[in-house]
Parts: structure tokens; C-alpha cells; sequence
């Protein structure tokens, strides 16, 4: 199963982490520090898997953003090449071409689209359009919900 | 509204910095700036949380959500006010709460899990108003946080959505939710199991047969025995044949790999449809687990296994991906030696590998070879890899040392045949500049001294080149080696050609470079040394007086003292091929003295102690009247030397030996012992000089005594003497001999074949490792394995109870996964004998069988089925009583137990029609001992 999946920077700043393994606050940011060291170090045109712990990570680097999946051993390694691409490919119809600052501006998009794709560590969704879809309809039930509670009338009503 | 002072007021809801607010400020301050604009957020952050108004807590918690899963801040502290959230109406809340919580909670250390249960419950309720966008979180929230409480609560919830009565688009969301919540809970199998099964039928939507695969992949690679997922390999088989799904196939492929080493006829049923993939697929992902499959567990399929090696050449040999060679190396690492001529048919390309830019790959290739390595091609694969570390860079120079020296120290050097070049091999590893490997060949090279006896010349010579080479005395990584070539020239001293230059370069000035305790190390050597020679030469003198006292007095004569008198005499009485004279045993202990006299003065304690201890022994010899007799020509008895001398030999004489690891397990425990008695009487034990006689514990030493006879006339002798006393009161402590020497004889006396000495001369390139083959090659013996000392099967390791409690719990969960599918309600042993355990528990279970799993009526296979099922019953039948027979032996007697046997089944075969049907429909049902027992 998956682990963790961690996207981060070219400089090693994290721009998303999801964790499908039980991991304590502490082990997170050695994890993290651990992986992107590893990975960083790691010039173009190598293989894109490190071993690590016992474990198998499997990174790529999209733009100036790494995608990383951790797996188990006996794991697939290209069929989580794939679903790596297949996160990007949603993530880029989603956004339009998407850029490192989409995913930072809208960390909790970036998220939900994840959670659209993989769940528990497993694979769930193959088909793009599905994801689009599913994303779409959850956008404009929040829209409708935000515009019912968004005004300032409101607020202060229910602050009082 | 109970608002207190501290309260946040209206004025921070109206003026609350929104997610994008916070996260712009973040990216314009600097990184110096940045802990303190993340501080003064989390301050607001703690206020604003607190605030009544939802949707200000809400943008609070989102915004720390950002800061928690990107800047890593813990949020642990705020799992009440995500719940607070959850029960809100307004669909963007509870989502901003459920992401919050599924990022932050943790299942063990999270207190208010429970308190989460009830508003789970709502939201998983089939009700309209619970969009997919409000239980999708909800799911997650439960699949990543669950505890085992909270899995077996809501695990009855799950099954609406499971089975498909909700929304459709979240089934296979909680198909991977129930699968972890099988994980954490086991108990809850008996409610989840079945709906999960049901997802894999015909009529399931093709993305909810692609979750519950993967589920039930996740199960059965997890299991430690995967046999109760057998009875579905009917269904597994269909979507290997029929799904177009690659992500789906490769997890239908894992599934098979693991169910194939259980049911040897499903790998002759596989192996078609898996050769076909692995020819037509153009995923490559695909195209590799078919490959792993195969190697995995199809290796008894020639014809599939040759396929698999000639897409792993494929991968090899795609130049422009690292990624497909990095993983054909790892495919052929599978195969082990057995297939060497898969390697062989690659040995180029493995061998160009140990040259790539990539470190990954370089390891895969190294490991690969490592893994070829035999006892028939060990020397020359090891001698190329440790010339080829000479060149490389420090890293991966170490890597090789490392892999060399764990394969061939493996199981007690299993694959060494011949130890003189094991040790020689050592001895260039301490070479290699890059080595930091020091502390493994340390080990190795003592251990090999106390296991192999016939390689200690060798081990002796080696470690003299060690110690006599000035240039490694300032390598600080080596300490440890010289350390240990130091000690084994003084242990072994016997084997020894030239002592003096032996003390010379134990004593050569550039010692002072090295650690005090190796410094210890080495004037114990020392000490040994000089001990050695002065036994030597007066046994020489003493053989001589007994064999000639006749001419005593002409040979004494002699200027050059005992030696040219007789030689032949005293060429019998000592180990030694040379004489040794007294000039040279009187300059040695100069040398030493003249060198050794400034240690004693040395800072350090332990080496002034020994310094202090060889210098006290030269002042004895040297006062000893047949010391000097000798040199004045004189001759008179002196029992005082004898003396001397045997109390020295007692001392040193005592092979060492190795200690089994498991030496303290075999001690039995007297009667009379109580272990966990207050040990507070210690003292007065330690306390008590006198030797209380020991009770009947027998104690053999298993010194091998040069002078065996000696030793029974020998007189009193203090050291020995005492360790007789320390053996008697402690002896129950040491390890019982005898079985020792028995065990080491156990070990076969090869006759193995021992490669003639590598034929490459002077290999200078890696690439030269080309010209040889990875084939093990049966050479002509030349010389046989000497014996190794092996304590016992134990010996070097040790069986760790770190995983016994997941691998409990996973027994818990295959356990109930069984009775689901077997619908038995008794708890099964975990059994690997599926058909045997089944046909029990079927008869003590016969009324209870009320699931039915297995009716997916599959029509077009029916007839085929059918067929297979006629002609395979007889056999089966008897398969199965055969199986009885030696499953329960001495339980009732035979005849009477097949005849309940027929019995009970005539009876399945009236109750359970439509069972049978299901079950057999399939065409690879005949393949499933499962089935068998409703075939009679």
C-alpha cells in the first residue's frame, strides 16, 4: 500500500504531505527532512526510486515540484510512475496548467483532489473525467453554501 | 453566549485574516521573518478558534490546517474544535473540519477519537442530505484515524455504502475504508467481509471490481496466511482473463503470486493467461509484475520463466530509462542461483551496471552479484569486486567491501572453502584506502582464528603483513584491523616464522599513533610472544637433557648452547622448524625490554599494566639460574624452571574458543535456584573465598594441550589451579564440551570442489569480470574444506519476537476472514492444510453453515467445471481422507472415520445444492482443495 505521498520544492519546502500510515507529528518532519535530502542529492537522468527504511520511495519531478509516493516493497514501481502522472494530468485540467502556486494557494483543493484518487493508501479513481466531475460538483455545493453564510449580516447576527 | 474577557470579540470575526491573507504574508516575509510571522498567525489562530461564530472558527482551523500540513506545526491541540465543526449544516464546514481532522488525527494518540463515533455515524447514514462531498471526508476520516474502537463501531455503517445502496461514486470509497477498518479491527470481518465480496461479481460497476482488487490485495499480502482467500481465486481468475484494467490486472497478478505458493495446480492454471500478458501488454508496469509474478512464483514453468528472462533483457537493455534497468536488475536478483544462466545470458550489462552513473543501479548490480555467488566462484568474483574497489569512489568502494564481507561471512562462512585466501582477501580489504569497514574484518579475522584451525599460518602471516606495514599504523579506520592482527599473532604465535620481526613490529615507534587499548592489544601480543620463545627454548634444553643426558655435558659445551649439539633430537620435541638459540631469545628480550621500558611509565593504565607485566616477566627469566647457567656452560638441575615454565604454558595454552549465542539459554536452571530471588545475599557470596565443593557438574577442557601427558604430573601451579576452582564453582555456567565437539565434527569434512586459483591474471579492470561466468563450475578438489567450528544452527542467529503481535493480529483477521467465507462460526487454527482443517471444522459446524458467498453463478463456465470436477473427484476423495488420515493421527480409527466422512458429505451434498453450484461453476475450481470436499 501507500504510505505517505509528499509533493516539495525544488528547495525542499513542502507543498503537500498525506499521510495513509499512522506517523506521530515528530516522525513526520524527520520523514520529510530525510526524503527530501535523499531525493534533492539526487541528479537528472537517474532512477527515479530510492530505497529508504526498508521501504521504496518513488519520485518525480514535475517543473520545480517533487512528487513522492512511498510503497512497500513488493510494491509496483512504474504503476506508481503512473499514478503519479495521473495525479498531475488531473491536477493540470483542473487548474489549467498548474503551477506550484495553485497548489499553494489552494492547498486544501490540492487535497481534495488527492483524496478523489487515493484513499486508505489504495488507488481509487482511473478515470480523469470522473475526478473533474466529482471535483466540480463538490466546488458549486460549497459555492452555493458559502454565498448562503458568507455575508456580514450573518455574522454579526450570530456573533450576538 | 457565555463570553469572558479573553474571549475573541466581534471585531476579530469582522477583521479575521482570510487562508489567502496568511498564506501571502507567509511568502513575503523572509525566511528569517518567517518563525515569527508563523508564531503571531498560530496566536491569532488560538483566539480566533475559540471564537462562537462558526465560520470564524472554521477560517481559523483552515488556516491552520495550512500551517500544520506544510510548515509542521503540531495541531493536536485544536482536535476539539475540528469536531466542534463537524455537526454544522453548512456543507463547507464539516469538510474544512474532516480535512483538518484526517490530516492531524491520530489513531493511538488522539484522546477524543470517541467522540468523533456519533457524527461519523450521521454523515455515513444513507440520507439525502449526505452529498458524496460531505461522506467522502467522512470515509477518509475514518479509513486514516480509526482506532480499533472506532472500526468496530462504525463497521456496520459501512456496509450500506459498501454494498452499493448509497451514492454510487462512494463505494469503492468505502471499500478501502472497510479495508482498513478489517485492518485495525479484525472483529468487524464477519459484517464487512461478505458485502466485499460482492463487490467483486459480474454485475459490480468497473471501478468498484478495481477497489475491492485492491482490497483484497492489501488482505492477502498482509496475511501470514493467505489460504482463506483461496476460495475466491474463481473470481481473481476471471478478471485475469477478462479485465482490460492494467492498475487492476497488477493487483489480480499480486494476489495470484501469493495464492500460488499455496495451491501448486492455480500456478499451472495462471501460467497462460500471465505468458500472454507478459507478450502483449505495452505497459511496462504490467509487463514487470508479470515478470515478478512469474520469478515469484511460476518458476517451475520453464517456458514462462524464459519469456520473463527475455523481457527482463528488454529492460536491461533500454538505454535511455534507469528506471526499467534499475528494476531488470532487481527482477534477476530475484531468481537466485539456481537460475545463474539467466545472469549469465546478462553478464555484460550486470557487469557495466557496477559502472553506472546511478548509485540505485549501481547497488541493484552489485547485490545481484552478490547473490550469484557460490562456493565454486566466490574467489574470483570476490577478488575482481575487491580489486575493483580500489578504484572506485570511497561510497560505493565501501558498499562492495560491506557486501563481500557479510556474503562470505554469511551462516559461518558457508561459501569458503579455501580460508588461506579468505584471509589474504581480508587482509587487501584492510588495504583498500576508502575501507571503513574496519570493525567487520576485525570481527572476521578473530573469529575465523577461533573456528578454523587450519587457517591460522595463514591468519598469522596475514596479520603479520598487517602490523609490519608502517604506512597503516596512521589510518585511524584500521585500528580496529591491526587490532585484531596484533592479537592473532599473539595467540597463534606458534605458527609464527620470525618472532623478532614480529616484536619489532609490534614495538615499532609509530605504535604511539594508536589507541590506547589497540596499544594494549599489541604489548599483550607482545607478552605472548616473548612467553612463547622462552617455553620454546627450554623445552628444547630440557628434550635435549632427557633424550642425551649422557653427552650433557660435551653439548653445553658448545658455544652456541643447546642447538647444534643434537639438532635431530630437539627437531622432534618442538613445534618449530627452526632452533631457536639462546643469543636470539637474549635479543629479543633486550629489544623488548629497551622498548617496552618506557611504556611502563605510559599515562594510560592499561598500557602501563601490560607494559609493567612483560617487563616483570623478562626480570623473572632473567633471574632464572638456567638462563644464565646456560650461558656460563655450566649445568645443573633446576626445578624452579619447570615450574616457571608450566605455570607460563597453563596460562596461554587454553585454546579459546567461540560462544554459541544462545550459550546462556542451553545453562538449565538448577532445582534449587529461584531467578528472581533478591539477589541481596550476592555480597556474602562474593565475599566467601572458600571453595565450597561443587556438586556433579563434570567440566572438560577443550584446550588443545600441546603437552597433554604433562599436564596430569604437573605440580601445583597457582593460575591454573584457580581457574580449576573458578570452572568448579561456576563451571554449570560454561558451555558443556563434549556437545561441542561433536557438533563441530558434525560439519561435513568436504571433499567440495575448490576452484583452482583464479585465472585471471592480474585483472585490472572490472570489465575483465566479463570474461567470467556467474555459473557455478565444478572444478577438481585440490584441497579440502577445513572443519569450522559451528555451535549450533543458532550460532550467529537470533530469532527476534518484534513482529509476533502484528502477525497475531493478522491471524486474528485471516482467522475470521476464514469462518466469513467458510461460514463456520468456530475459530479455526490457522492452518496452512486448508482442506484438512475445512473437513473438520465442516463436521462440527454442520448446522451452522448459513453464509452464502459463493453464489455468483458463472453459466458460461458451468459445463466446463463440470467436466474437470468428474474427472478429478476420485482423486480428490482420496486426497482428502488421505489428508485425514495423517492430519489427526490416533484420533478414532480409520475405517470409522472415512466412513463419517461419507456420511457427512452425502449429507452437504443434499443440504447445500446450491452451494455446491456456486462454488464449482468457475473453471478453476478443480484447481481448489477447498472445493473438493462438496465433489463426493
Amino acid at each position: 500500500m501507500i504510505h505517505f505521498v509528499i509533493l516539495f520544492s525544488r528547495q525542499g519546502k513542502v507543498r503537500l504531505t498525506k499521510w495513509y500510515s499512522p506517523y506521530q507529528q515528530k516522525e513526520r518532519s524527520t520523514v520529510i527532512r530525510e526524503l527530501s535530502g535523499l531525493i534533492l542529492t539526487r541528479g537528472p537522468k537517474l532512477c527515479n526510486f530510492v530505497e529508504w527504511k526498508g521501504y521504496k520511495v518513488v519520485y518525480r519531478r514535475y517543473a520545480s515540484l517533487y512528487f513522492c509516493i512511498c510503497i512497500d516493497p513488493d510494491d509496483n514501481e512504474l504503476e506508481m510512475l503512473e499514478i503519479t502522472h495521473h495525479f498531475v494530468e488531473i491536477l493540470d485540467r483542473y487548474f489549467g496548467s498548474v503551477c506550484e502556486l495553485d497548489l499553494i494557494f489552494n492547498f486544501h483543493k490540492a487535497y481534495y483532489i488527492l483524496d478523489e484518487i487515493l484513499i486508505a493508501g489504495e488507488l481509487q479513481e482511473s478515470s480523469k473525467k470522473t475526478v473533474a466531475r466529482l471535483i466540480a460538483a463538490q466546488d458549486s455545493l460549497a459555492e452555493t453554501a458559502k454565498g448562503e453564510a458568507g455575508s456580514i449580516s450573518n455574522m454579526i447576527l450570530q456573533s450576538m | 453566549m457565555a463570553a469572558t474577557s479573553s474571549s475573541p470579540s466581534l471585531v476579530d470575526t469582522l477583521f479575521q485574516r482570510s487562508l489567502d491573507d496568511l498564506i501571502r504574508a507567509l511568502r513575503s516575509s523572509s525566511s528569517v521573518t518567517e518563525a515569527a510571522a508563523i508564531a503571531r498567525a498560530l496566536d491569532e489562530i488560538r483566539r480566533e478558534i475559540r471564537s462562537p461564530d462558526l465560520d470564524t472558527k472554521a477560517v481559523a482551523l483552515q488556516k491552520l490546517t495550512y500551517l500544520a500540513s506544510l510548515h509542521h506545526l503540531d495541531m493536536s491541540w485544536a482536535a476539539f474544535h475540528a469536531l466542534e465543526l463537524l455537526p454544522s449544516p453548512s456543507l463547507p464546514r464539516p469538510r474544512v473540519a474532516y480535512l483538518a481532522a484526517s490530516l492531524s488525527f491520530h489513531p493511538s494518540s488522539t484522546d477524543l477519537l470517541p467522540l468523533a463515533t456519533h457524527q461519523l455515524r450521521k454523515h455515513l447514514a444513507p440520507s439525502p442530505s449526505n452529498t458524496p462531498a460531505l461522506v467522502t471526508p467522512a470515509l477518509h476520516l475514518l479509513a486514516l484515524a480509526s482506532s480499533a474502537d472506532l472500526a468496530c463501531h462504525l463497521a456496520p455503517d459501512l456496509v450500506p455504502i459498501v454494498s452499493g445502496q448509497s451514492s454510487i461514486p462512494l463505494r469503492p470509497k468505502a471499500i478501502a475504508t472497510a479495508l482498513r477498518a478489517l485492518a485495525v479491527c479484525p472483529d468487524a470481518a464477519p459484517v464487512l467481509f461478505k458485502p466485499l465480496v460482492d463487490c467483486l461479481s459480474l454485475s459490480s460497476e468497473p471501478h468498484v471490481v478495481s477497489a475491492a482488487v485492491s482490497a483484497f490485495c492489501e488482505l492477502a499480502l498482509a496475511a501470514p496466511d493467505p489460504s482463506p482467500y483461496l476460495p475466491l481465486a474463481p473470481e481473481f481468475y476471471r478478471l485475469l482473463v477478462d479485465s482490460r484494467n492494467n492498475w487492476v490486472l497488477i493487483k489480480v497478478l499480486k494476489i495470484f503470486a501469493r495464492l500460488a505458493s499455496l495451491e501448486p495446480r492455480l500456478a499451472a492454471r495462471i501460467v497462460d493467461p500471465v505468458c500472454q500478458l507478459l507478450r502483449r501488454s505495452p505497459a511496462k508496469s504490467l509487463v514487470f509484475e508479470c515478470i515478478r509474478t512469474v520469478l515469484s512464483s511460476l518458476s517451475d514453468h520453464d517456458a514462462a520463466v524464459r519469456l520473463a528472462v527475455d523481457k527482463i533483457k528488454e529492460f536491461l537493455a533500454s538505454d535511455d530509462d534507469p528506471n526499467l534497468r534499475y528494476l531488470g536488475l532487481q527482477a534477476l536478483a530475484m531468481l537466485g542461483p539456481a537460475y545463474s544462466w539467466a545472469v549469465e545470458e546478462s553478464r555484460e550489462v550486470v557487469i557495466q551496471s557496477l559502472n553506472d552513473t546511478d548509485t540505485n543501479i549501481r547497488h541493484e548490480a552489485l547485490c545481484l552479484i552478490m547473490g550469484m555467488l557460490c562456493e565454486s566462484n566466490v574467489v574470483e568474483i570476490c577478488n575482481l569486486l575487491i580489486k575493483y574497489a580500489m578504484k572506485c569512489d570511497p561510497d560505493f568502494a565501501n558498499e562492495i567491501l560491506d557486501a563481500v564481507l557479510a556474503t562470505c561471512g554469511r551462516n559461518v562462512y558457508e561459501l569458503i572453502v579455501d580460508f588461506d585466501w579468505y584471509i589474504s582477501l581480508l587482509g587487501e580489504m584492510a588495504r583498500n584506502p576508502h575501507c571503513a569497514k574496519g570493525n567487520e574484518i576485525e570481527r572476521q579475522l578473530v573469529d575465523i582464528g577461533l573456528r578454523v584451525r587450519d587457517a591460522r599460518p595463514e591468519l598469522v602471516r596475514v596479520a603479520r603483513d598487517l602490523l609490519i606495514d608502517p604506512a597503516l599504523l596512521g589510518n585511524p579506520f584500521l585500528c580496529s584491523v591491526l587490532s585484531a592482527a596484533a592479537w592473532v599473532s599473539g595467540e597463534y604465535v606458534e605458527s609464527s616464522s620470525n618472532l623478532l620481526e614480529l616484536v619489532e613490529a609490534l614495538l615499532q615507534p609509530r605504535t604511539n599513533l594508536l589507541s590506547s587499548l589497540v596499544r594494549a592489544v599489541y604489548i599483550q601480543a607482545v607478552f605472548k610472544i616473548v612467553t612463547f620463545s622462552f617455553i620454546s627454548f627450554i623445552k628444547q634444553i630440557q628434550a635435549f637433557d632427557t633424550k642425551s643426558s649422557a653427552d650433557r655435558s660435551t653439548a653445553f659445551e658448545n658455544e652456541d648452547g643447546v642447538a647444534t649439539a643434537d639438532k635431530a633430537v630437539i627437531f622432534d620435541s618442538i613445534d618449530n622448524n627452526e632452533t631457536i638459540k639462546h643469543e636470539s631469545v637474549s635479543h629479543l628480550l633486550d629489544f623488548v625490554e629497551t622498548t617496552v621500558g618506557p611504556l611502563s611509565e605510559c599515562d594510560d593504565v592499561e598500557v602501563q599494566e601490560r607494559a609493567r607485566n612483560v617487563l616483570g616477566l623478562i626480570r623473572i627469566i632473567r633471574e632464572t639460574r638456567y638462563w644464565n647457567i646456560v650461558a656460563e656452560h655450566e649445568l645443573t638441575r633446576d626445578n624452579k624452571i619447570s615450574e616457571i615454565v608450566e605455570l607460563m604454558e597453563a596460562a596461554f595454552s587454553e585454546d579459546l574458543g567461540p560462544v554459541s549465542t544462545n550459550a546462556q539459554k542451553r545453562v538449565t536452571v538448577p532445582e534449587d535456584l529461584i531467578l528472581n530471588e533478591n539477589l541481596s545475599d550476592l555480597a556474602g557470596v562474593l565475599g566467601d573465598i572458600d571453595v565450597t565443593p561443587c556438586t556433579s557438574i563434570s567440566f572438560s577442557l577443550r584446550g588443545h594441550h600441546p603437552t597433554k601427558s604433562k599436564e596430569d604430573s604437573a605440580p601445583v601451579i597457582e593460575p591454573s589451579s584457580l581457574l580449576a576452582e573458578h570452572r568448579k564453582r561456576h563451571g554449570l555456567y560454561y558451555l558443556s564440551t563434549e556437545k561441542d565437539e561433536v557438533e563441530s565434527n558434525d560439519y561435513p569434512l568436504a571433499n567440495e570442489p575448490l576452484l583452482p586459483v583464479s585465472h585471471v591474471d592480474d585483472a585490472k579492470d572490472i570489465v575483465k569480470l566479463t570474461a567470467q561466468s556467474f555459473i557455478p563450475r565444478k572444478a577438481k578438489s585440490t584441497k579440502p574444506r577445513p572443519v569450522v567450528i559451528r555451535l549450533d544452527e543458532g550460532d550467529g542467529v537470533s530469532s527476534s519476537g518484534l513482529t509476533m503481535v502484528k502477525e497475531f493480529k493478522d491471524d486474528l483477521l485471516s482467522g475470521a476472514v476464514r469462518n466469513v467465507l467458510l461460514g463456520n462460526e468456530s475459530k479455526p487454527s490457522s492452518s496452512h492444510d486448508m482442506s484438512s482443517d475445512r473437513t473438520s471444522q465442516r463436521g462440527e459446524n454442520d448446522a451452522s453453515n448459513n453464509n452464502d458467498l459463493f453464489s455468483q453463478p458463472n453459466e458460461s463456465n458451468a459445463l466446463d467445471g463440470r467436466e474437470h470436477r468428474k474427472s478429478s473427484s476420485r482423486k480428490s476423495r482420496h486426497h482428502i481422507r488421505h489428508k485425514e488420515k495423517n492430519g489427526s493421527p490416533g484420533n478414532e480409527d480409520t475405517e470409522e472415520k472415512s466412513h463419517r466422512h461419507s456420511t457427512r458429505s452425502s449429507r452437504h451434498q443434499g443440504k447445500h445444492k446450491h452451494r455446491q453450484r456456486g462454488d464449482t461453476l468457475p473453471d478453476v475450481v478443480p484447481q481448489e482443495p477447498v472445493i473438493q470436499d462438496f465433489l463426493l
